[in-house]
């Protein structure tokens, strides 16, 4: 069993160019994703329609140009100009001021606007008309405080918890964290089994003395090392470069992600039984995991928004678990407790991957 | 010409005769877009929330039940202290705490202000952002319903109303929104994993060296092999418009030939980019992995799941070269708002010097001789 | 000897990979219609110089002139007129015989007509009718081999270069090899084989022996074994390599 282990750590650490590219995409992927993504939207192109041009209507566009969600792209002269503007693509919003906007609001304490907004991004545009509403409200207030008004209030005081600054990358490390782990082991597992079978090779270890589970074992196991190691570097990326805190246990986080290494790798497995050739195992473990895995893990888009359906849907994705996991311990801090449900989902995932590649392994071999 | 014909035929004999890939080939990009084009909102709703009401009087009763009643709130219990409220935010049962202090009712009508406070899970910042700026105006809708109350004849009103008007798209439909993009994807994702794949897997088998020992011309070679892909990613996106049409009821609103078109450029653009990665490697193993690396790069990057205005500078030239956000762009550009040529020029352009570029690599890196 | 017309000749032809020299100043040539063995007890060595002389390969000095061009210079020009079948099998194996006939002779620039002629031909000959419409995976390798053999004739090159093409083969399945090349030298093609089975050196009309590199000995078989004064091919290698000791 050893020399059978040895042999295969030589076989992929000899690998110089696939080594270079196992380490060293996912360190640039967190580094370039860390820094790049964030669902805020700051710096949004406007355009802005003053049919008015008063003192009131350039405080207020002063107002939206300073809050740092938008960048005057574009001064609009007549309401024709709407249409092309957003049809270029290149702006989000027009902000409308109505003619006489000052002198209606001095006499009759009134003033209309408009807000347009390219909703061929709703998302973005929802954000984008939430600030946009919360920038005039806000100066409204002030006017009426200004005016003596308001003869009671309550405040409201925000405490946010766990990510005081809001920062978005708490929320993608341990997606990204997730993908990386996730793809990279079932792909490489796989991958590397069918090889074996497609070029023959395969053949000759069923032969040898060696048990089907210890041939499995046996190449496995250099790839959970590697796994492990992308997962390190992955974390101390993320805590020196992105200042990301664990607050809770190390060791605890490093077991349940072995787990879930563990449990990649034999979905990696049972993605080699059921495939004949690399080809297939390949378009099998990305294809038609890439897409589900980003967008129904809740790594960018918050699950419990989704259709219900969905939502039953993405309990049957194992990285949905496992970041619920990483969150928990990494920002919240709190212990086993509070996950072990989680865990023991991915628990017998691992399992049930394992018990159905036997079976399938088994099958062939009759 | 000729020999061209020749490979292609052999490609798509190769492709057809692989039972088990054709589903994935054609089932599988229909099963995600149908699947996968829910799933992209960031529309708040059903915020769950937890009450620590340390007055209850009836002015704070009052006040959680504009909360309960509001569509963006579901009320997740009430908490009798703090540790007991943090408790359901660490074991995920709330998103949001609503703390009202003591005598909250009795200061408002003696002091004349009192406070709330709004403790909110802020793991997803800009979720959390968006959520207290809810839980903040139904505060302060609150506080002018009562001045109004207290003070039966003044009209207040904030002085400047605001309509906004969602164009293109008025019901923020987000389904709308994803279709173009999803399906921009999952073409792209196709054409790259199976354009990357081919030359390798030649390679790797060895009939590669069969064919370098021919008088063939590499590029006679190269169109050869990306044609059978870009007719195959052609077919997967006439699939894709066909359910966009009659499932999700998104029609092309503009010219569906400049559609296709554009994309035929941008898919020379993605297959030679794949055949480009296969040059370059060895193995299928190695080939993957590059193909996947720059496919997750341009997912996430183009602009689809998160605005591209919001990346610091570096990552927006990143993106420039992004082939992907180009065309999922142009794409909803001509699908929603029914765009001409002359509105995506630009782009149109780059993605078409970029498919030059990506075809000449790729036909000066495949070398008949080692 | 008959008038003799070269059609592969090589000078001083060296190839080096870093500093491991695989080929060390090559010097001869085949004439036209040759059967030409070539010998050595490393595959790696051999498969390297047939890869120069088909166009695979660029040499790092010398030349090789191959149907009158120069190797390094005409690549293309080269591969027009010759065949190769390498030592890995490399027919595709998803695809039926016909389709491979098909594609190989489509891409070497025959007609239609005159491929399905040529298959027809082939399959005729090998035996192998029935065979048309079946995928090659399914077909034992000794087949398999003839039928790498005729699709690296299909095109009616001036010469084929075959690369270990028994290995592996059942010893009935070899002699019938052997028949297909003496067929095809008859017809006027230069064939240029590797080998490590010393009794098909026998068939060979002339033979070169390869040493670390270098040509030790050329010439007819018979030739060889008078100058080293045995009386197989096998004892002339042995001597060869002991000599080298």
């Amino acid at each position: 069993m050893w020399p059978f282990i040895k042999k295969e750590f030589l076989h992929i650490f000899r690998d110089y160019r696939s080594m270079l590219i196992l380490f060293g995409m996912p360190v640039v992927q967190v580094l370039l994703f860390g820094f790049a993504i964030t669902t805020d939207i700051n710096d949004a192109k406007i355009a802005i329609l003053d049919h008015s041009k008063d003192p009131v209507t350039r405080e207020l566009t002063q107002k939206f140009l300073s809050s740092g969600y938008f960048i005057l792209e574009q001064n609009l002269h007549s309401n024709n100009q709407i249409e092309d503007a957003f049809r270029k693509g290149e702006i989000k919003e027009v902000v409308v001021f109505e003619n006489r906007f000052a002198e209606k609001l001095k006499k009759e304490g009134r003033a209309d606007m408009q807000i347009l907004l390219d909703a061929s991004e709703p998302n973005t545009a929802s954000m984008l008309n939430a600030y946009s509403e919360g920038i005039v409200n806000t100066f409204g207030m002030q006017q009426l405080k200004a005016a003596n008004k308001i003869p009671l209030s309550i405040t409201t005081e925000s405490l946010m918890l766990y990510n005081p600054e809001l920062k978005s990358v708490y929320m993608f490390v341990p997606g990204v964290i997730t993908v990386l782990l996730m793809l990279v082991s079932a792909m490489m597992t796989s991958i590397s089994i069918t090889r074996e079978k497609e070029t023959g090779t395969m053949e000759a270890l069923l032969v040898s003395p060696l048990k089907p589970l210890q041939i499995i074992l046996g190449k496995v196991s250099p790839y959970v090392l590697l796994s492990f190691i992308n997962l390190l570097v992955i974390l101390l990326l993320a805590r020196f470069v992105f200042s990301m805190p664990v607050q809770g246990n190390y060791a605890l986080l490093l077991a349940e992600s072995v787990l879930f290494i563990v449990m990649s790798l034999a979905l990696g497995i049972l993605i080699s039984t059921v495939s004949k050739t690399q080809q297939q195992a390949m378009l099998l473990s990305m294809f038609a995991l890439m897409l589900p895995t980003i967008l129904l893990s809740g790594f960018i888009f918050p699950i419990e928004n989704m259709p219900v359906i969905l939502q039953w849907l993405s309990h049957l994705m194992p990285s949905k678990w496992f970041i619920i996991i990483i969150k928990n311990i990494m920002l919240k801090g709190v212990g086993i407790t509070y996950f072990w449900k989680e865990t023991l989902i991915i628990l017998f995932l691992t399992l049930f991957f394992i018990g159905m590649s036997v079976k399938k392994f088994k099958v062939r071999l009759e | 010409m000729r020999t061209v014909l020749y490979i292609l035929q052999k490609e798509f004999i190769q492709v057809f005769r692989d039972k088990a890939m054709l589903p994935i080939i054609f089932i599988v990009p229909v099963m995600q877009l149908l699947v996968l084009s829910y799933t992209a909102t960031f529309e708040i709703k059903n915020t769950r929330f937890v009450v620590l009401d340390h007055d209850k009087s009836v002015l704070s009763k009052k006040l959680v039940s504009k909360f309960r009643g509001s569509s963006f709130f579901s009320f997740a219990g009430d908490a009798t202290n703090y540790e007991e409220a943090e408790q359901a935010i660490k074991k995920n049962q709330t998103d949001q705490i609503l703390i009202i202090e003591p005598d909250f009712e009795k200061k408002l009508n003696q002091e004349k202000s009192a406070k709330v406070q709004v403790v909110t899970n802020a793991i997803n910042g800009s979720a959390a952002s968006l959520m207290y700026a809810y839980a903040a105006s139904i505060v302060s809708d609150f506080n002018r319903e009562i001045i109004v109350e207290q003070t039966p004849l003044k009209n207040l009103g904030l002085p400047i109303r605001v309509r906004s008007s969602y164009w293109y798209n008025p019901e923020l439909n987000y389904i709308t929104f994803m279709v173009p993009g999803i399906l921009v994807l999952l073409v792209t994702i196709i054409g790259m994993f199976l354009s990357g794949m081919n030359l390798v897997k030649e390679k790797e088998i060895g009939t590669i060296e069969q064919i370098n020992v021919t008088p063939i011309k590499k590029h006679q070679f190269i169109i050869g092999k990306l044609i059978p892909f870009w007719v195959i990613a052609n077919v997967d996106l006439v699939i894709g418009l066909l359910l966009a049409r009659f499932v999700f009821n998104i029609p092309v609103a503009g010219n569906i030939f400049l559609l296709f078109f554009v994309a035929s450029i941008y898919l020379v653009v993605v297959l030679s980019f794949g055949l480009f990665i296969s040059t370059l490697t060895n193995t299928m193993q190695q080939s993957m992995f590059i193909s996947w690396f720059f496919l997750v790069v341009f997912i996430l990057m183009s602009g689809l799941f998160t605005p591209v205005e919001s990346m610091p500078g570096w990552a927006q030239v990143i993106v420039k070269f992004n082939p992907v956000s180009y065309f999922i762009r142009i794409n909803r550009m001509i699908m929603l708002k029914g765009s001409g040529f002359t509105d995506f020029q630009n782009d149109f352009w780059i993605l078409t010097a970029y498919a030059a570029a990506m075809f000449i690599f790729s036909t000066a890196r495949y070398r008949k001789t080692v | 000897m008959k008038q003799r017309e070269e059609i592969i000749s090589v000078e001083n032809l060296v190839k080096k990979f870093g500093r491991f020299t695989a080929n060390d100043r090559l010097n001869f040539s085949v004439g036209k219609g040759e059967i030409f063995g070539f010998l050595g007890a490393n595959g790696a060595v051999k498969t390297t110089a047939i890869k120069i002389l088909s166009g695979l390969s660029k040499p790092t000095s010398g030349k090789a002139v191959v149907a009158g061009f120069d190797v390094s210079r005409h690549p293309d020009k080269v591969k027009k007129n010759i065949g190769y079948m390498s030592q890995r099998f490399s027919l595709y194996e998803d695809m039926t015989v016909k389709e491979n006939f098909r594609f190989y002779g489509g891409i070497y620039g025959m007609r239609r007509k005159e491929i399905r002629d040529r298959t027809a031909f082939f399959l005729k000959n090998l035996g192998m009718q029935s065979f048309e419409n079946m995928l090659l995976k399914k077909i034992p390798l000794g087949w398999k081999q003839k039928l790498a053999f005729s699709v690296a004739i299909l095109h009616n090159p001036r010469i084929v270069f075959l690369d270990e093409p028994t290995g592996g083969v059942d010893p009935i399945t070899r002699r019938q090899f052997w028949e297909l090349i003496y067929e095809t030298a008859a017809q006027g093609t230069t064939v240029f084989v590797t080998t490590h089975y010393m009794d098909e050196a026998e068939y060979c009309e002339r033979v070169s022996i390869m040493s670390e590199g270098r040509i030790e000995a050329i010439g007819t078989p018979a030739q060889l074994k008078e100058k080293f004064k045995v009386s197989t091919m096998d004892e002339v290698f042995l001597k060869i390599a002991r000599y080298k000791e």
